[in-house]
């Protein structure tokens, strides 16, 4: 009884796409892990989850490999991004967003970042900077021109490439970009800086668009890098805030424990 | 090294375990000179907090040298003496510089688990469940402080261990609900539970300028203790109809403030109570608030419910009604540990308060298994336990 009300307790309560709701799916697995999580039904949750997480195996690890920004062209070979991202500084500020919502998968996330508009900035546009918090990307190089060559892991240890272009750069307002046509992923991207009054810092609105993987290599790469990129996204920020806040991303990876 | 290692539930053993490393440029390793065990450790020890593993490290009490520090590091250096608030905190997020340091938003690797729980969650925890980070505890020979220079109290030579060891935790806790019942002169206070975070919140309501406080509880070494060292008037719980007693004791008004010091493993006989265990076993309810309930019933109207006692999960049966109808201030939480140190570590120095007066019992690190069941069950002689690595 208990693992039944606790998964249906965590479940409402998560949402039924979440990674709680698939954390919890497989939770008979995991409860050995753990202390006596049907004690506390409304955290157990959190534990299972952890359980898959932290043991670096189950379903859990595709979803932490989830490569949000990857995509691979539409059999259409249609670029949707191109025509998406085609907006002019003058919309710097409008609060519609610059990618067209009926295509593809479209993620926007929100964090504020308890530093200047000009920091936050400065540190999103070097994006060499981005593996640093994106944990699915490998390597960003930029070239000259405002161009850019992303390197991101991919499924079965493979790497994916692409090349990306600056679409929009106003200083410390909005960066959008996308990569550029003919590339073997098709993805786009935009940051809003809004600094807010009275030194509270600068609001960091993400949006993300990549188009779904046509045929059936490309409908498999989808599932496994695609199962939650709401989820990666909103980590990724985390970790762009915290090495802006803090300088480092907490850690307990090398800690010593007991026996396990 | 030598820690003190979680199995299981009611299963502690002290075990050889690798030394801690700098993992990150602001860490600090320091060696631990004194620590102790902590009312919260019984959660653990009971199994009631989710997300432990075998072979975690326990303990969040903890203070001693600097051994090492990470290239980030400038405030302090090897040789200091520090104390080490059990809350870790970043310094710079929006919620460190508001002074609401058990909120800090950088500190948790695991955040996303505290945030499916709780909406948001707060601060990592040392030695606490892997839901509050995960980082390794302080009842060992080492460890590891991240954010050392946010997270490390330099403390004067002249003042021994055992005098600003609880600055650690429990008397920033103690003072903390106490500063929560925006304590007027006087006002009465009473205090549910008189293990060291109650004993603490007592003192320092005094020092707040209460005119009475009153202990509960139904431990007669604890009672006593609030009495005759802390100055409180006092009752057992289990002796007397206690909303009576305490409506007779304030001239029919109830306290102005009701402290809640005991927690989600409260103890009680009567019928909500046992329907509590009852609960909590067959998983219907997580927390057993029978203090709460209490305390919210016998505040008078227009008063304060403190709550530094620990609740994790789902609480029933709480008097709702009565809150609202009395229009009660809640204030609660972990205890922004950060925010109180400098201050009452000022307040030590002048004499006003002596820590110490606390401990009832010292043991080895490598005797703290033993020391944990000892705590655990013999309540009544077994108020604070210090451990010597
Ligand atoms: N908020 C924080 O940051 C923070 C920090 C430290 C501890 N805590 C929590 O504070 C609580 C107390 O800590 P402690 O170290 O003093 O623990 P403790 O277990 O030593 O003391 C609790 C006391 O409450 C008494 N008690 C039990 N049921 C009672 C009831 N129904 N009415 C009155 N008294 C009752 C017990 O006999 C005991 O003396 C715990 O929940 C602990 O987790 C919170
Ligand atoms: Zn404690
Ligand atoms: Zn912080």
């Amino acid at each position: 009884m208990a693992a039944t009300l606790l998964s249906v307790a965590a479940k409402s309560a998560a949402g039924r796409d979440s990674a709680v709701a698939r954390a919890v799916d497989a939770l008979p697995q995991v409860r050995t892990n753990l202390s006596s999580p049907e004690r506390w039904v409304s955290l157990a949750a959190g534990g299972a989850l952890f359980g898959l997480g932290f043991d670096g195996r189950g379903p859990g690890l595709l979803s932490c490999l989830a490569g949000t920004y990857l995509l691979y062209r539409a059999a259409t070979g249609n670029c949707l991004a191109y025509q998406a991202l085609g907006f002019s500084t003058s919309d710097a500020t409008a609060p519609a967003s610059v990618i067209a919502a009926e295509h593809g998968t479209r993620v926007e996330h929100v964090v504020t970042v308890m530093k200047p508009a000009d920091q936050v900035y400065r540190f999103w546009r070097d994006f060499e900077n981005l593996p640093r918090f994106m944990t699915h990307l490998v390597d960003v190089d930029t070239t000259t021109d405002g161009r850019s060559r992303w390197v991101a892991k991919g499924p079965l240890g493979l790497q994916v490439e692409w090349e990306a272009e600056l679409l929009t750069d106003t200083p410390n307002r909005v960066i959008a970009w996308k990569s550029v046509d003919g590339s073997d992923v098709d993805t786009a991207g935009s940051v809003r800086f809004t600094d807010l009054p009275h030194g509270q810092g600068t609001e960091v609105r993400v949006e993300l668009k990549y188009d779904p993987p046509g045929g059936k290599v490309g409908s498999a790469v989808a599932r496994l890098f695609g199962e939650n990129p709401d989820r990666q996204v909103r980590e990724d920020l985390r970790r762009f805030k915290q090495i802006l806040e803090t300088g480092e991303t907490p850690t307990t990876e090398g800690q010593p424990h007991g026996r396990r | 090294m030598r820690a003190l290692c979680w199995r299981g539930q009611k299963n502690v053993a002290v075990e050889r375990v690798p030394d801690p490393k700098i993992l990150n440029p602001r860490d600090a390793i320091v060696r631990i000179t004194t620590t102790a065990i902590c009312g919260s450790d019984l959660h653990l020890y009971d199994g009631y907090i989710p997300t432990m593993k075998a072979g975690d490290i326990l303990g969040h009490e903890f203070m001693g040298v600097v051994e090492e520090t990470g290239r980030g590091v400038t405030h302090v250096r090897k040789g200091d003496r520090v104390v080490v608030p059990f809350t870790i905190a970043c310094g710079g997020c929006f919620f460190c510089k508001r002074e609401l340091y058990s909120a800090c938003d950088n500190s948790n690797p695991n955040a996303e688990v505290a945030d499916t729980a709780y909406g948001y969650g707060g601060s990592s925890l040392f030695g606490y469940s892997h839901m509050f980070g995960g980082y390794a505890g302080g009842q060992a020979e080492f460890a590891r402080v991240p954010f050392a220079d946010v997270g490390l109290f330099k403390v004067p030579a002249h003042l021994p261990d055992e005098k600003v060891l609880f600055l650690t935790d429990i008397f920033p806790t103690g003072y903390m609900a106490a500063e929560n019942c925006n304590i007027h002169p006087g006002d009465t206070v009473a205090v549910w539970g008189c293990g060291p975070v109650g004993l603490f919140a007592i003192k320092s309501a005094f020092l707040l300028g209460a005119h009475r406080v009153i202990g509960i509880d139904y431990v007669e070494g604890r009672l006593r203790m609030a009495r005759d060292l802390c100055g409180a008037e006092v009752v057992n719980f289990e002796k007397v109809d206690l909303y009576g007693w305490l409506d007779d004791k304030t001239g029919g008004r109830g306290p102005d403030a009701c402290i809640d010091a005991v927690g989600m493993e409260a103890h009680g006989t009567n019928l909500a109570a046992v329907l509590d265990r009852v609960k909590a076993f067959a998983h219907l309810a997580t927390d057993r608030p029978q203090a709460l309930r209490q305390a919210i019933m016998a505040c008078r109207k227009g008063g304060t419910v403190s709550i530094p006692g620990v609740y994790g999960g789902l609480l029933d049966k709480l008097p709702m009604g009565a809150a609202f109808g009395k229009g009660l201030t809640f204030k609660m939480g972990q205890t922004h540990v950060h925010k109180y140190v400098p201050k009452l570590l000022a307040r030590i120095e002048k004499g006003e308060i002596d820590p110490s007066f606390l401990i009832t019992h010292r043991y080895n690190l490598s005797d703290a298994a033993e020391a944990y069941h000892r705590f655990a069950t013999q309540q009544d002689e077994y108020v604070k336990v210090v451990l010597k690595p």
